[in-house]
């Protein structure tokens, strides 16, 4: 059966089946959400107004047995950016769309009755949509329980908490895993749009769908390139290894020898608690304490990078306890006690807030004079009362760090296009600056890795330091990530891509016999292209310009140590990088 | 003429061996020699990035009195 568009307006509660227009058809995840956004969204329109849609699509990978290929794309206007904003996420959704036969979930509009809260369930050819009070004002593990009780365990979920449903700018839209964990789709305030469409929460039946998997053209051709594919992914020392044994926060300690680790807000790329708060400490409590350093995010995942966290006693704490957030809490914001982390970590999870958003913000707030430094047990009140709550205070923290910066009169604001830098510092790591700079999505780390050529050897090296090489090699991961999100791939499989020979080529050819086309690696690449230049135009037209590929002026003039680095770049060469 | 240096090990690298640790080595000492004198077993687990006072270095860099010399496997994240 062929797959289909599923269309929903809220302005009148209805849906509709469309059939895929023939320009939609090759494309997928990352591709398909921003050609949808940009075709029917007017760039001017409100983010949290009737004009704005939420696009939601599983890329094109996903869905069948290729492993890592369980990525779902949400693409939307971001009201934090007032850019476009492709975001992407594993758990069990891109999956079960994809054996649904859905190729996008599209929603727009905006209730004429907004005093409740709706629940959208999306079923095999139809689409429910019903008020849902007894919701409203849960976070979202409550809501998780409430869905897998009304279906089955194997319900995907999307869901809002309180921040969302208030929403705020540092809120995400959370998503189930197939442990009943939650995963984002974080960045940008997605799940402040999806509060401005009276959404609670959206689930997709896994019940009746097919269960062999998203429709092959050629099986024996799939089969052989997903062997290839699985076997890079597993010889290669990062996906196969690294990754596996101490999850992404292995990269605290590599990050801050090269003094590139925002600490103290970004006043120093070098902390000095990063022994505390390391992959390599994590790694020795989860094996004293009985957790799990292996964990897939979405089923068919080969290099389980996540992993599940216990407190002392051995009592489970968190999952997917990621390198950005305790980065923002360890190193930025100065908690020097992992399990503390931890701690906020699943508070985090529960409401439905940005990792690097609040993460950064909280840690601008010591400037503010709002909290001290390195006060974890306040910081989890202002979450746990005030954001939840609404309160004055909750609202200001839940605005962003950009915003907080205006409201208090500071000026070391580390934001690109109004979103919080994540954990790699833009003067000491300048490939990835360039791409915080140029994404269309704002400060975003996955649009173009550039810290893989930069610090970790991967894809050759390009030194950190130096101006040398940083566009084009940002340019280049850019356009390889841009197609990558649109495979339903994890970005790490970006490790392997980048030095392993067979790796893309298996990659492609999935694609190739999943739909009985014959892609090359140009072909990809220039769909890489299209993407970025898609979003790019949106963004123009939504009134960014050049003057917002910039980083904050700060960076110019303030050393940074220990390498005393600036940012050097020059305006001309920062916009060359659109030259392609 | 001997040189010291103090060097960090990390991820599986530190497996059976240490975190940190001041060390002497006679003048010249290149990175590699210093990783094989240690006894890092890089046949099993590739070298992934060197570095001396946070710059990144290649295997034959030539170690100078005071570096503080990292050694990392191949490690990954984002
Ligand atoms: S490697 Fe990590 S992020 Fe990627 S799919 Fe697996 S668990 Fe998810």
């Amino acid at each position: 059966m062929a797959d289909k568009i599923y269309r929903v307006d809220m302005s009148n509660l209805s849906f509709k089946i469309e059939d895929v227009p023939d320009e939609w058809m090759g494309l997928g995840g990352r591709g398909l959400t921003s050609t949808i956004i940009a075709a029917e969204v007017d760039p001017e329109c409100h983010p949290l107004g009737p004009n704005n849609k939420m696009v939601f699509a599983p890329g094109l990978l996903s869905g069948t047995s290729a492993a890592n290929s369980g990525r779902n794309s949400l693409g939307l206007k971001s009201p934090l950016t007032g850019g476009i904003k492709e975001s992407n996420v594993g758990g069990t959704i891109a999956g079960v769309m994809a054996k649904l036969g859905v190729k996008a979930l599209i929603i727009e509009g905006i209730p004429k009755d907004d005093s409740t809260f709706y629940h959208i369930h999306v079923s095999q050819n139809k689409v429910e949509i019903v008020a849902c009070p007894e919701l409203v004002g849960k976070n979202n593990y409550a809501v998780l329980d409430a869905m897998e009780e009304k279906y089955n365990k194997k319900v995907a979920v999307m869901t809002i908490g309180l921040p969302g449903e208030q929403k705020m700018l540092i809120s995400n839209i959370s998503v189930r895993d197939p442990k009943g964990k939650l995963r984002s789709h974080g960045r940008g305030g997605t799940g402040a749009v999806m509060g401005s469409k009276k959404i609670k929460c959206i689930t997709v039946d896994a019940a009746k769908f097919n269960e062999s998997g998203a429709s092959i053209v050629d099986p024996e051709k799939f089969k052989a390139a997903s062997k290839i594919f699985t076997k890079a992914l597993q010889d290669n020392p990062i996906s196969g290894e690294g990754l596996p044994a101490f999850g992404t926060n292995v990269l605290v300690n590599i990050i801050n020898e090269a003094g590139g680790l925002p600490s103290h807000n970004f006043r120093s790329g070098f902390s000095e608690n990063a022994e505390e708060i390391c992959g390599e400490t994590m790694a020795e409590n989860i094996k004293e304490r009985g957790g799990n350093t292996t964990h897939g995010c979405h089923q068919g995942c080969v290099i389980q990078c996540s992993q599940t966290y216990n407190d002392k006693e051995g009592n489970y704490l968190t999952s997917g306890f990621e390198y950005e957030m305790i980065w923002a809490f360890g190193a930025n914001f100065g908690i020097k006690d992992l399990d503390q982390i931890a701690k906020i970590d699943a508070l985090m999870d529960d409401l439905g807030v940005d990792a690097i958003e609040t993460g950064v913000t909280i840690g601008l707030a010591v400037d503010a004079g709002l909290i001290e430094f390195g006060d974890g047990k306040r910081a989890f009140e202002i979450l746990e009362k005030d954001v939840a709550g609404g309160t004055p205070l909750g609202r200001i923290i839940g605005s962003g760090a950009g915003n907080l910066g205006k409201l208090y009169g500071l000026v070391r604001v580390p934001v690109v296009k109004n979103q919080s830098i994540p954990a790699y510092e833009p003067r000491a790591i300048k490939g990835q600056g360039i791409t915080y700079v140029t994404t269309p999505m704002g400060a975003d780390h996955t649009a173009g890795y550039a810290v893989a050529t930069n610090i970790l050897n991967s894809g050759g090296h390009v030194d950190p330091l130096s101006k040398e090489g940083q566009v084009e090699l940002s340019r280049n991961l850019q356009i390889a990530s841009a197609a990558v999100d649109s495979t339903g791939m994890c970005i790490f499989v970006a490790f392997p891509a980048l030095d392993e020979p067979e790796c893309l080529p298996a990659l492609i050819d999935m694609i190739n016999a999943r739909f009985g086309i014959s892609l090359g690696v140009d072909d990809v690449m220039n769909l890489g292209k299209n993407i970025l230049k898609t979003e790019h135009e949106f963004n123009l037209k939504a009134g960014l310009t050049s003057a917002d590929d910039r980083v904050p002026e700060f960076m110019k003039y303030e050393a940074l140590p220990p390498h005393n680095a600036i940012w050097d770049f020059t305006n001309e060469e920062i916009d060359e990088f659109w030259n392609f | 003429m001997s040189i010291t240096i103090t060097v960090k090990l990390f991820a599986q690298y530190r497996d059976g061996l240490f975190k940190v640790k001041e060390m002497t080595f006679p003048k010249g000492s290149t990175a590699i020699y210093v990783i094989d004198e240690i006894g890092i077993d890089h046949s099993k687990l590739p070298i992934g990035v060197l570095m001396v006072n946070g710059v990144h270095v290649e295997e034959d860099f030539v170690l100078e009195n005071g570096n503080v010399f990292t050694i990392f496997p191949k490690v990954g994240g984002g």
